[in-house]
């Protein structure tokens, strides 16, 4: 099956199967970052740029060591270093980078839909490496793999995702991605971070995190986004900590095998405590390992790899 | 110079009249209106409008011409040739220009601008307060000597409820009426609808609350005074039932919607086409639905455009970059024209949101063909179909979310004081 898009914008609109693909690709992927020489010569010749508006650690890396594990030549621009402080727009900033010719450019900016103006403009393949409040489909991608990992499969599993579900684009690609999957999602967080007509995506809602994460195979915790105005809609960080915050005890309730998941970067004794994000349950780090296999399954894949 | 408009069927609310005539324009008037006027010798233009819709000019209350100040966007003359093509005759211009239109010498100037370089005619709307700051009020009598012919703070709710109080009071002595724009800032911290589709989006989401709450307050104010008071652009289903109901109330209550809010919902939105980004913003399905059916009923008088041109730097940039505004002077009726095409009102009802009831608001002698009248008159195919194409707009803005849409019923003259301003190529 070759991959029938030019670009990777979200996961809604993935089908099951291409969301298969990638995840099956990314496992023949894995093994490569773990060799002694972690370098094939897939995507030789090819060039990947990463245009960050936004701060970026893990993301950035991951895919920068993706496509170099693959051989392609890499650049990366961000917010400081690009025209958008000489004011520039986006869709000339993206057009003298196509003039380069590079193949892919993925980008990361705070607005909605700016992926979606390069990929209806440029002639390179795109990936969104999130956009504002809207998607983050390669974390929902990652995590969906971390999952199969450990659980051998996705169909039947259920989930809760807690925090600031409102401003979180990992939220929302994970949900519209786990939603093309027998996934039971149940969404928690204080009222005023759960969007309205969050159950029309077929989520639950619960306002309290131990009924929650009760009877949970996996639990993904969010930290506030206090970039995107995620501080204004509670009375404080402390009273949030005092509700919201996954400590050992939560875990009583939930499956024995349950998995806790993060896409960082996290907030220790904010969202999630010590004991828990470093604790047995935890799969935070196994989420980076395998966030390089999914980039990297999904360079091949848009590049015009066959699986 | 006489015109004789020979075989039309004439629709005109105003004198409830549906019938197959012939009209002599004499000058600037209707010399008559009768079943059948010979052509009457040499030196009598003859315009055969068999098969076609003859009814009174259009009258938008609602527009931004953008002149002074943002003539990158739009000017009179380019906004009022927008204009007669897409049938109207008359256009309120808003008032948040640069300077904004809050005393007499910005009002002269649109006034005399427009004498010279419009191709219909323009009434400005003057400012309620001055730079629609919402602080002190506008020199409302001044700019009434000068022509306008209502107050709005277009494009800003006036958020001091008692300086608003004091304006409609004021503008009684005038007979001005106050045209509403309905939003309460606290609650529009948004830049699309609040609902399934900014779900979807992830974009910055304000709830139709922003709009419905500031429409019941302006509502009260004007009632305690009994003053006139309409509200614009209508585009919320809940504002639709609040009028609904204060109207069996209140008699000096009028309401208005644009194009768009019947037409589009915030799926729209879902492309991050920045032509869909507009105040208020496009809303759910159950919203155009709802507006529909307010048009339907009569709780929604009046059809506006809220034509908003932009330059393409404007909107071609990021949607929460992106000005707000669609342009509608070239759209509006023919996407009107679907209202009767969906059997939702009759010619005669749809003409009379745009010519008589209009006209009413702002008291204005237009919006009426009979003997004696001044002739602004349209002439259209209601079942015309053709394609809409940004690329051919008079308008500076080619800022539309109905590019290459095929629509049905086009205007094909334009008759404006006694004069051909606009003739279809085809006819």
């Amino acid at each position: 099956m070759n991959w029938p898009y030019k670009d990777l914008l979200g996961t809604r609109e993935l089908s099951r199967e291409e969301i298969l693909l990638i995840l099956d690709t990314a496992e023949s992927f894995k093994e490569i970052s773990r060799r002694d020489i972690k370098k094939v010569p897939t995507l030789r010749g090819k060039t990947v740029i990463t245009a960050f508006y936004e701060p970026s650690t893990r993301t950035r890396v991951s895919f920068e060591i993706a496509a170099k594990r693959l051989s392609a030549d890499t650049i990366s621009i961000s917010g400081t270093t690009s025209s958008a402080v000489k004011g520039e727009t986006l869709k000339d900033t993206g057009r003298n980078l196509e003039s380069m010719r590079p193949d892919v450019i993925v980008i990361r900016h705070s607005m909605p839909g700016a992926p979606h103006i390069l990929a209806g403009a440029l002639a390179s393949s795109i990936i969104n490496g999130g956009d504002g409040a809207h998607e983050h489909p390669t974390q929902a991608l990652l995590d969906l793999f971390t999952i199969r990992e450990k659980k051998g499969t996705l169909d039947g599993l259920k989930v809760a995702i807690v925090g600031d579900i409102a401003h979180s684009r990992v939220a929302r690609s994970n949900i519209f991605a786990m939603k093309k999957f027998d996934v039971d999602v149940t969404c928690c967080g204080p009222p005023t971070m759960i969007p309205p007509f969050l159950e029309d995506l077929g989520v639950n809602v619960e306002y309290r995190l131990d009924k929650a994460v009760a009877d949970k195979d996996v639990i993904m915790m969010l930290r506030i986004q206090k970039e995107r105005g995620g501080i204004s809609v509670i009375p404080s960080v402390k009273e949030y900590a005092i509700f919201y915050s996954l400590k050992e005890e939560h875990l009583q309730t939930a499956k024995k095998d349950v998995i806790i998941m993060h896409p960082g970067p996290m907030n220790r004794g904010i969202e999630i405590s010590d004991a828990v994000a470093d604790g047995p349950y935890s799969v935070i780090l196994d989420q980076v390992e395998n966030g390089v296999a999914v980039r990297m399954a999904i360079l091949f894949l848009l590049l015009g790899g066959e699986s | 110079m006489r015109i004789l408009i020979k075989n039309g069927r004439l629709i005109d609310p105003a004198t409830d009249r549906d019938e197959k005539v012939d009209i002599l324009v004499n000058d600037s008037q209707v010399e008559k209106i009768e079943r059948e006027i010979p052509q009457a010798g040499a030196g009598v233009q003859v315009v055969d409008a068999r098969g076609l819709v003859v009814a009174p000019g259009l009258i938008d209350i609602h527009a931004h011409l953008r002149e002074p100040g943002y003539e990158y966007k739009e000017t009179i003359r380019t906004g009022t040739q927008a204009a007669v093509r897409g049938g109207f005759t008359t256009v309120v211009c808003m008032a948040n220009t640069d300077p904004v239109n809050d005393n007499r010498s910005v009002s002269e100037f649109i006034v005399r601008k427009a004498q010279a370089d419009a191709f219909c005619r323009v009434f400005p709307c003057g400012a309620i307060t001055k730079g629609l700051k919402g602080e002190e009020l506008a020199q409302i009598g001044e700019m009434y000597e000068a022509g306008i012919v209502a107050l709005s703070d277009d494009g800003k709710t006036v958020k001091n409820a008692g300086l608003l109080l004091k304006a409609m009071e004021y503008s009684k002595r005038f007979a001005l009426p106050i045209v509403s724009h309905c939003e309460d800032e606290n609650l529009s911290q948004g830049v699309v609808h609040e609902g399934h589709a900014s779900l979807l989006s992830g974009l910055d989401a304000a709830p139709a609350l922003a709009e419905e709450t500031i429409a019941f307050r302006d509502i009260m104010l004007a009632k305690y005074i009994s003053a006139p008071i309409h509200i614009t652009h209508i585009s919320s289903g809940g504002t639709v039932r609040i009028i609904r109901d204060e109207k069996t109330r209140y008699s000096r209550l009028t309401a208005d919607t644009c194009p768009h809010y019947f037409t589009l919902s915030d799926d729209a939105t879902l492309t991050y086409d920045t032509n869909t980004k507009v105040n208020p913003p496009l809303r759910s399905r159950e919203d155009v639905t709802a507006v529909r059916e307010g048009l339907r009923d009569g709780s929604i008088d009046i059809i506006a455009t809220d034509h908003a041109p932009h330059d393409l730097p404007s909107k071609d940039v990021e949607f929460n970059l992106a000005s707000y505004g669609i342009v509608g002077l070239e759209t509006g009726f023919s996407l009107s024209l679907a209202l009767v095409h969906d059997g939702l009102l009759t010619l005669k009802e749809l003409l009379r949101k745009f010519t008589q009831n209009p006209a009413r608001l702002l008291s204005l002698p237009y919006g009426n063909l009979r003997d004696g009248s001044t002739a602004d008159l349209i002439i259209f195919d209601p079942d015309a179909d053709w394609v809409v194409d940004k690329t051919q707009f008079a308008s500076k803005g080619k800022n539309t979310p109905f590019h290459g849409w095929k629509l049905k019923g086009k205007n094909r003259l334009t008759m404006v004081n006694g004069k051909i301003v606009y003739r279809d190529p085809s006819f």
